[in-house]
């Protein structure tokens, strides 16, 4: 597995960054696309990898929900147990989701809406191009599955859409158990 | 913030009930919080969770729906009942034919697991009925006895049950 993430010295220097919780009006601002080699583009990757990092069950993050309203995520389904394919631990700046085929129903929790859970179908392949941070090098990313779902779920909220836009119908909103 | 209260709204199911009970509430300075709206056999049902407005004052306000052949109470809900939901789902569905006792067989069993439901769904089309819970179990509930003690109590009122784990995938 070839890493996605350049080998940049500026990226392990993230700051950890509050996440910001609905109905902050930053989630639901369709975000703008950035320079991939600015500087400040890599010190967002770099924020939002180390956000991840400290983020217990936490395996993707968009930039608005560390309140910069920016067309960049990053990723890391590698642990999960319903990965198939993965492309490790990344950052895509600027995607756009340019197939996507076989929709599933899953249920799917976010940590900018910690109470609630819905269930949401999505397509389970897609294709998605973007831009590698830093490197500023466009990437097609093929992948299924999980990725498939985090990736969506993030492109979402770049588009300014939480989960909840997407629930399957009025019952399909859940209170998120809290495990004791 | 302040007092909750629980209104339930039953009756004959037509356009602009919500709109008007909810208008009602907006105008007495109520404050619509939890709410599950579904039909029931082509009846509307609808329960809410009030804050914010006077009991007595909302009883009487909503009285006026009873023309339309709706029939609301106004039940006052004690604090307490805010506690926070644990332990992990599962999704329980059954089906079979149609007899007394489906429901309180199954849930007797699941009851005695410790088990709580937390969303329940049952509809009777034509001689099927179908049931849908979701259930939050005990951390330290044994699933595999609890998963025998259903099936076996599904067998006894004549229907197919299965239990399976609801996981959430936090993105």
């Amino acid at each position: 597995m070839t890493s996605l993430l350049p080998d940049l010295a500026e990226l392990a220097l993230g700051r950890v960054r509050d996440v910001v919780r609905a109905p902050h009006p930053v989630l639901s601002t369709a975000c703008a696309d950035v320079d991939p080699t600015l500087p400040e583009t890599v010190t967002l990757a770099a924020d939002l990898l180390a956000t991840m990092a400290v983020s217990p069950g936490c395996v993707g993050l968009a930039a608005n929900q560390i309140g910069v309203p920016a067309r960049v995520f990053c990723l890391d389904v590698s642990a999960h147990p319903k990965t198939r394919t993965h492309h490790g631990r990344f950052v895509l700046v600027n995607p756009v989701l340019v197939e996507a085929t076989r929709k599933e129903r899953a249920r799917e929790g976010c940590m900018s809406v910690p109470d609630l859970t819905g269930d949401v179908r999505r397509p389970s392949r897609v294709v998605v191009t973007g831009f590698v941070p830093g490197t500023g090098a466009e990437v097609t990313l093929t992948t299924d599955a999980f990725e498939a779902r985090a990736i969506q779920h993030e492109i979402d909220h770049l588009h300014g859409l939480l989960f909840v836009d997407r629930v399957v119908d009025a019952h399909a909103l859940h209170q998120r158990q809290t495990y004791l | 913030m302040g007092t909750s209260f629980a209104i339930t709204v039953v009756g004959h199911d037509r356009p602009g009930i919500i709109a008007e009970v909810t208008g009602a509430l907006a105008d007495l300075g109520g404050n619509l919080e939890d709410s599950s709206m579904t039909l029931l056999r082509g009846h509307f049902a609808w329960t809410l969770v009030v804050t914010g407005t006077d009991p007595a004052v909302t009883q009487e306000r909503l009285r006026p729906l009873q023309d339309s052949g709706l029939w609301t109470t106004v039940i006052p809900l004690p604090e307490s009942d805010a506690a926070p939901r644990s332990g992990v789902s599962y999704v329980l569905s059954v089906h079979g034919g149609d007899r007394p006792g489906i429901v309180a067989k199954l849930t007797e069993v699941v009851a005695a697991a410790g088990g709580n439901i937390v969303d329940l769904t049952t509809r009777l089309a034509g001689d099927l009925y179908v049931l849908v819970a979701e259930v939050a179990l005990p951390v330290e509930a044994d699933v595999a006895l609890l998963e025998r003690q259903i099936s076996a109590a599904a067998t006894s009122v004549g229907v197919g049950a299965t239990l399976r784990p609801e996981d959430t995938d936090l993105l």
